[in-house]
């Protein structure tokens, strides 16, 4: 038995080169990738267990000695394989900026200030659905070098596993109705509009908690399929 | 067309979720707060093998090194196995994860402390050279290149049937370079993102 990756599915992701982001100029492969049955090598991927997760890696807002400022959100969702399967018990991991745009980063010296009570990093596990969730703060918008009076639309960068090293993936989700979507060259490096938009999460008012805090759904759809028997499959 | 959730760069600013204590250095302290899952060192207590280390400069289409970008590697652990429910064969106690993470320093050289890999099973029954999964990530890549390290002192590179996709004078770009540090082994494995002398990456 094995897993199968099809390729296909690729074409939903940006390509390397997108010039309107500056950096994938020269940043981006110029001969042709080569293609690659997959093999063992490709089809098995690392594991994380709940053990790797402590308390409060959930929770943004209880990291510090005080809660940071900024809008209280919540931002859970499914992660998925490609036939709507839950992934079980896998590691998903996020990094934002706080609620003025700043990145803990010592890289990031835009004139925003720090917040003392705010790191930005977080990570859990998915439990048997598939299911994540975080607590955190709305992250600011912030400028960036790209082009004249550029902005980031408000995201949070996501890193997810799934069942091998063919499913790894780092995005970032956004937040519905951003202004700054038209503006953005990484936001529109994906020129499938349905595929954009299922990098941004939906307003849940259901799952919203009066007087506490507003929440997101977002659900990750990684690449893979059903096991299905391979003639040469000798794994 | 498929459904996926569409990848996007992990930017510049990664290296305090992901890589809190890595090379990254970027922390005036040398690392920041928040703790580590997955480091650079796969070394376990259980492991049986050679320990080496695996270091390289990555380089983008100027030639510059790129400062901010995260390697993350996979292998099998020196018996060739993985550590992973697909590898039937894996070792349920086995510490080894065969997984790690690198984030590149000011200089671009990325490094990591591991055990050398076994051969592992390949297409239609035939072994692989042994080998190391690169998977390679920074500002300005909207989504990761996957490339794959073959060590110098293999003869099974000859026969190795992913390696032989390649075209020959583009096959140097996968095999590192031995050398010895202090007693260590040490392979050298620099890439090249871009240019003439660019990495073999995989279509996967
Ligand atoms: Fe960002």
């Amino acid at each position: 038995m094995s897993l199968v990756y099809p390729t296909k599915s690729l074409e939903a992701f940006p390509k390397h080169l997108s010039p309107g982001y500056r950096s994938t100029i020269k940043r981006s492969p110029s001969k042709p990738l080569i293609l690659m049955p997959h093999t063992l090598s490709e089809l098995t991927g690392p594991v994380y267990g709940h053990d790797a997760i402590q308390e409060h890696d959930n929770d943004l807002t209880k990291q510090h000695k005080g809660e940071p400022l900024g809008e209280r959100i919540i931002v859970h969702g499914q992660v998925l394989d490609e036939d709507r399967r839950p992934v079980p018990d896998t590691l998903v991991e996020i990094w934002q900026a706080n609620a003025c745009g700043r990145y803990v980063h010592i890289v990031d010296q835009h004139p925003a200030p720090l917040d003392p009570n705010f790191t930005g990093a977080g990570r859990t596990i998915t439990d048997k659905n598939g299911y994540y969730k975080f607590v955190t703060v709305k992250p600011g918008a912030y400028p960036w070098g790209n082009h004249h009076n550029a902005w980031r639309p408000n995201h949070i960068h996501f890193s997810v596993f799934g069942h091998s090293f063919l499913s790894r993936l780092v995005t970032q989700m956004y937040f519905p109705g951003d202004y700054l979507f038209p503006f953005d060259p990484i936001f529109n490096s994906v020129t499938d509009e349905k595929a954009r938009n299922r990098m941004v999460a939906a307003f849940d008012l259901e799952n919203t908690i009066p007087d506490w805090a507003l929440a997101f759904r977002f659900d990750i759809v990684l690449r893979g399929r059903e096991a299905i028997p391979l003639d040469n499959d000798e794994h | 067309m498929s459904d996926i959730t569409p990848s996007q760069t992990v930017g510049p600013f990664f290296a305090y979720g992901l890589t809190p204590k890595g090379r990254a250095h970027w922390d005036p302290n040398g690392t920041y707060s928040w703790k580590e899952t997955v480091g650079d060192n796969l070394v376990t207590p259980d492991v049986t093998g050679e320990t080496i280390q695996l270091e390289g400069t990555i380089y983008d289409g100027d030639g510059v090194p790129i400062p901010d970008a995260m390697i993350e590697i996979w292998q099998a652990d020196p018996q060739g196995r993985y550590a992973s429910p697909q590898d039937k064969r894996a070792l349920p106690n086995a510490k080894f994860k065969g997984f790690g993470r690198s984030a590149a320093n000011k200089d671009g050289v990325y490094g990591f402390t591991t055990v050398k890999p076994g051969a592992v099973p390949g297409l239609k029954g035939a072994m692989q050279a042994p080998h190391v999964v690169f998977c390679i990530y920074s500002r300005g890549m909207l989504r990761q290149i996957y490339t794959r390290m073959y060590f110098p002192d293999e003869a099974a590179n000859a026969t190795d049937a992913i390696l032989n996709l390649v075209p020959a004078d583009r096959r140097k770009t996968l095999i590192a370079a031995k050398e010895s540090r202090g007693g260590k082994t040490v392979y050298k494995f620099d890439i090249r993102v871009q240019g003439d002398n660019e990495t073999v990456f995989f279509d996967i």
